[in-house]
């Protein structure tokens, strides 16, 4: 009996070391283990054995049972392994075919400048303001000291439509605007970007294009604070090495006036034929605004004093995506619009 | 302005390269445009012409031998004046001459020539300057021109000129003086006097001559009497000066005046004496007066312009330009001088609408009157010595002006505090001397005279301006002022619905606001509205303001078209502009173009009226506005629209926008347009984004197919079902549009997949049969509709 049961044993082992799938083990285990297998037949035939035996005998089958059950046991895990393998391989894709697209469309280069410009400025505690792009002589002129026949006005070559009405040449006329709005003559912190108009094309002017404009009335304004604020503006914009100049200058409505030059961002001063060998980029106009302006607009210019920049927009975003044609900015070919479908690069801000 | 270097070292004592000063004077506010030598050429020599041969094969060409001292060079030249013994301008090889011309030594139909032969064109003198023996050939120096030596120094052109763009505020710089002032402050220099002393003869002025001054648009008048002028070439620092200055040289009187306009500032005008009836007359114009100006051209003139007159007629318009009867002619004798201050906006109104002269330009940015007797004896002085005048004795004056200096009040504190920079007020007063300011200080308070030549400086700003610009700016130290904490604030709803069409994947436009006049109209269907056009445009394609953005959208949609781009999907936000009687506005809109493929995520779908009508739909209900609008046919179509495919979207009962397909006649392809008013439409208040309890209890869904007349509109049925089913119904969508067999012609079948749920029970078969039945009474009876068997 015994001989027969190691016999089995060892039959059942070849056979299960065989196996080459889950079903042609399952089989085995039938064979051997099911109800009608025959270790368990052997079970059921140990009635005939004498009581000596059968506690021997008995043992000896468990023994081989729970053994052969390891075996199988441990075959089956290898067996699934492989069979996952297969699958695996089986599903192996080309990962270098195209990809389904997820599309968006994007902003413009422009409006990206001024979001970015707005997010600063209001980060600081400025208001965006807006005011109407079809003005009026009083405000775009007038309130700002610009009386009509005033030689500066040549400065700005005007779309009139009436003799009173014109497409504003300057957003600074939100400056006289926001002043007398402000019935209580409480303090102004304001930006307004917008689209502005001159009479004026060529390669490098457009007859309508992007300003944006700051203005600062308070107690004590100086220069200084005019400085520090380009200083932020200019660094968060075009680097944060860059350097400003302040060049004497001349606008109705800022006295004493500045034009801003911003050391040369991509040859950093040595000069290059961006600025034009003179290591420095004419960015900016600025000044005080001019005791005038605030008089005409109902602000007290012995107690409030104020500052007042406005610059480009269309420029920037040229310097910024290095657009070298203005006209691609109005041009809006959809496979230059599409390319500013992502997020800026952040720079570092150095406050 | 253009600054002869030569010119205002006659009263300033510089040495300074051009360059430097150039950029020393951009330092203290006087931008330069350009800043080099007058003639801009090297390795030029005087030769002289020592043998004259034609070309052997040339009918034009010689052959010539030129001594220029050190050695005697072969030279083709093909001017037609050449000739032996001819002092001439020779480029040798190696030289340079303006516009990048390098002479090299070469061989000129097979004759070896080492240099060349210059006119004065090839030296760069703008051609208004050349005279008519000069544009015929080279230049031909003076007999007695030194061989070997710098022609340009014989010739006096050894100038350099800087061409300043001045800012409109500096009307004192537009002369020599002023520019001498300005240097002078620069680099701490005294200004030199000008010479002005002249003799005068026993008569007077005023025994013969009157003046009478009939508008208040003139200040002061002075006229001086010459005589017995001899009319002759000017000498060469004169003519020399003023090309430097971009003045045409004409013979010495007229130069006289020219010289001295640029020397002072102060234009003058020299009449002929003996064409004037003893007096000269300032008065405004009479309406449609005519007047012949000095250039041959017959002026209309206004009631604004300021003439002057010999008391029958016009004979000048006032500041900006004499007339031709009375010029001075080479015969002219007896001259009558002009030295006087007109109204700045007068002319300047009068030479913008007539003509710019370099007259006008001085007198628009304002005069010193003091000026106004300085260049009137200054001339007096030039003529005698240049012109050999008799000067008249006396002066004829007409003087309403102050001449003292202004006086100004600042404090040290005040300076200090608008500059954020402590200044030294030993610096301080510095910088005023330096300007030729005298002041008087009493504490913290300086009393500043300001002499009138800086007729810019009025108030102590100006004063502030002054000593930033002298004593410099550069090391202010930039501080952020300190300001009350507070958020800002934006304009937030435009940056998210730019968002929100950006993510429905649609690209941002910049587009121009000037469109033709045709354009403008379009898109538009209320009549009453007019387009606003410029009234002066610079091109007919961008001369009316657009009432509508979708007129530059079609631009460019035809512009990416163009450019094979066939899958467009652009928007705006932007303005609109309307004139309704007298009221002129604008209006936000926002607007956008589809046409071609439309991509959104990863699917793409050709662009018809269901995908631009679903983009307004989201844009809407991510404002806000779900279930309050509605697309309805359009009472007025406008022409670019197709009549079968538009349609006005409408908000609780007012139209805010429309949409639509682009009429045929326009374009083949399929373009597809929404405008909507953001200004009308934000104005619509929206509820709160508020949490709605999810019903626990099952939704139940039912299908429904009604056969209706084609007539009947989605959004008829859909109101009905939605009537008849009450607050049950939560959801009803069409998901079949049917027509052809079994279904009558006239007729269509709509199906609607329909939910129903409650809040507080499980809906039992019956209540939902109850409602079915009901819907399909409702549709029956109001739509004749007929359950689709």
């Amino acid at each position: 009996m015994k001989e027969q049961i190691e016999k089995m044993k060892e039959l059942a082992k070849e056979e299960i070391v065989k196996a080459e799938d889950l079903q042609s083990l399952d089989m085995v285990r039938v064979k051997y283990l099911g109800k009608k297998g025959e270790l368990t037949a052997l079970l059921r035939g140990m009635g005939a054995l004498s009581p000596e035996e059968r506690p021997v005998v008995g043992e000896l089958v468990n023994k081989v049972r729970d053994e052969l059950e390891d075996l199988m046991n441990t075959k089956t895990e290898e067996l699934e392994e492989k069979k996952l393998q297969q699958k695996l391989e089986e599903e192996t894709i080309d990962i270098t075919l195209p990809s389904s697209k997820v599309r968006r469309g994007s902003k413009h280069p422009v409006n990206r400048i001024i979001e970015e410009l707005e997010d600063l400025f209001v980060s600081m505690g400025y208001d965006v303001v807006d005011g109407p792009e079809l003005e009026t002589d009083e405000y775009c002129f007038e309130r700002l000291n610009l009386p009509k026949g005033h030689p500066a006005r040549d400065m700005q070559d005007t779309f009139y439509i009436t003799t009173e009405y014109l497409l504003r040449t300057q957003t600074s006329s939100v400056q006289a605007r926001t002043m007398m709005a402000n019935k209580e003559k409480t303090p102004i912190r304001v930006i307004c970007p917008g689209k502005t108009y001159r009479r004026d094309d060529d390669a490098t002017h457009s007859h309508q294009f992007g300003q944006i404009e700051g203005l600062v009335i308070d107690e004590g304004i100086s220069l200084a604070h005019l400085k520090g604020t380009l200083e932020v503006f200019v660094r968060h914009m075009l680097g944060k090495d860059s350097k400003l100049r302040f060049r004497p200058s001349y606008f109705p409505f800022t006295e004493p006036s500045y034009e801003v030059d911003v050391s040369c961002f991509k040859c950093g001063g040595k000069g290059c034929n961006l600025c034009k060998q003179t290591g420095w980029i004419e960015i900016l106009g600025s000044g005080m605004v001019h005791p005038n302006v605030l008089k005409m607009n109902g602000y007290d210019p012995e107690k409030y004093s104020g500052f007042a920049f406005g610059t480009g927009l269309d420029r920037l975003a040229m310097f910024k995506y290095g657009i070298t044609d203005i006209r691609l900015l109005y041009a809006n070919d959809v496979r230059f619009l599409s390319q500013f479908d992502r997020k800026d690069n952040e720079q570092e801000r150095r406050i | 302005m253009k600054l002869s270097t030569n010119f205002v070292k006659d009263y300033v004592d510089i040495d300074v390269e051009v360059k430097k000063l150039a950029e020393d004077m951009t330092g203290v506010g006087n931008e330069y445009d350009s800043a080099e030598k007058l003639i801009n050429a090297t390795k030029l020599i005087v030769g002289e012409v020592i043998e004259c041969e034609m070309h052997p094969d040339s009918d034009h060409l010689h052959i010539c031998k030129v001594n220029i001292g050190s050695e005697i060079l072969n030279i083709v030249c093909g001017a037609p004046n050449v000739r032996k013994g001819l002092k001439v301008i020779v480029a040798q090889v190696g030289a340079e001459l303006p516009g990048d011309f390098k002479i090299k030594k070469g061989m000129i139909r097979g004759q070896e020539s080492n240099g060349m032969l210059c006119s004065m064109q090839e030296l760069g003198l703008e051609s208004k300057f050349l005279t008519e023996a000069d544009k015929n050939g080279i230049h031909e120096l003076p007999s007695n021109a030194q061989v070997g030596e710098d022609p340009i120094k014989q010739l006096e052109l050894d100038d350099e000129v800087i061409d300043f763009e001045l800012t409109a505020n500096r009307g004192d710089l537009l002369s020599i003086l002023g520019m001498a002032y300005e240097i002078g402050a620069i680099y701490d220099k005294k200004v030199k006097p000008m010479e002005v002393s002249y003799s005068e003869n026993k008569e007077n002025i005023n025994d013969t001559f009157k003046l009478n001054i009939a508008t208040d648009n003139c200040s002061i008048f002075l006229s001086k009497k010459v005589k017995n002028v001899t009319i002759k070439e000017s000498p060469a620092f004169i003519k020399n000066r003023l090309m430097a200055s971009g003045i045409r040289p004409i013979n010495n009187v007229v130069d006289i005046s020219n010289y001295v306009m640029l020397e002072t500032g102060q234009p003058l005008h020299f009449y002929d004496a003996d064409s004037l009836k003893g007096m000269l007359e300032v008065r405004m114009a009479n309406e449609a007066e005519e007047l012949t100006t000095l250039d041959g051209i017959k002026r209309n003139l206004s009631k604004d312009d300021i003439v002057i007159s010999d008391g029958t007629r016009a004979i000048g318009l006032a500041g900006v330009m004499g007339g031709l009867d009375t010029e001075i002619e080479d015969t002219t004798k007896n001259i009558i001088i002009e030295s006087a201050i007109f109204d700045a906006i007068k002319v300047r109104c009068t030479s913008k609408k007539i003509l710019r002269s370099e007259a006008s330009s001085r007198f628009e940015k304002g005069l010193d009157p003091n000026r106004t007797y300085l260049a009137i004896e200054r001339a007096c002085h030039m003529l005698e010595k240049y012109a050999d005048a008799e000067i008249v004795g006396g002066m004829a004056k007409y003087d309403t002006t102050s001449k003292e200096d202004k006086k100004i009040d600042i404090t040290f504190k005040k300076i200090t505090d608008i500059l954020g920079l402590n200044i030294p007020k030993e610096s301080i007063l510095d910088a005023f001397r330096r300007l030729g300011f005298t002041y008087e200080v009493k504490q913290d308070m300086i009393t500043v005279s300001v002499p009138t030549r800086r007729i810019d400086i009025s108030i102590p700003e100006d004063l502030i301006e002054e000593v930033g610009r002298i004593y410099g700016v550069d090391n202010i130290e930039g501080t952020l002022p300190v300001m009350p904490l507070k958020p800002g604030s934006y304009d937030k709803t435009t940056r998210q619905i730019r968002n929100k069409m950006i993510d429905l994947g649609l690209n941002e436009t910049l587009s121009y606001i000037l469109v033709n006049d045709k354009e403008a109209k379009q898109f538009m269907k209320d009549d009453k509205i007019g387009t606003l056009k410029l009234l002066d445009p610079l091109t007919e394609e961008r001369n009316t303001l657009r009432a509508s953005i979708l007129p530059s959208l079609y631009k460019i949609y035809e512009y990416n078209i163009a450019r094979n781009v066939k899958d467009v999907s652009i928007f705006e936000i932007g303005k609109s502009f309307y004139q309704k009687d007298e009221v002129y506005g604008e209006e936000r809109k926002l607007s956008a173009l589809l046409s071609g493929e439309y991509n959104l995520a990863m699917t793409s779908k050709k662009v018809d009226f269901y995908v631009i009508k679903g983009i307004v739909e989201e844009i809407l209900d991510y404002l806000g506005y779900v279930g309050r609008y509605s697309f309805m046919p359009l009472k007025e179509i406008p022409q670019e629209l197709h009549p079968g495919q538009s349609a006005e979207i409408n908000l609780n009962g007012e139209m805010i926008g429309l949409i639509g397909k682009i009429h045929p006649k326009k374009t083949q392809n399929d373009v597809f347009v929404f405008e909507i008013n953001l200004d009308k439409l934000l104005s619509k208040k929206t509820g709160k984004m508020k949490y709605k309890e999810i019903s626990k209890y099952p939704v139940v869904k039912k299908d429904l197919s009604m056969v209706v007349g084609k007539e009947i509109t989605n959004e008829e049925l859909q109101k009905q079902i939605k009537k008849a089913a009450g607050s049950l119904l939560v959801g009803s969508k069409v998901f079949d549009l049917y027509t052809g067999s079994n279904i009558e012609t006239g007729k269509k079948s709509m199906s609607y997949s329909l939910e129903f749920n409650a809040d507080d029970r499980t809906l039992t078969d019956e209540e939902i049969n109850q409602l079915l039945e009901k819907i399909i009474a409702n549709l029956e009876k109001t739509l004749g509709a007929e359950l689709r068997k």
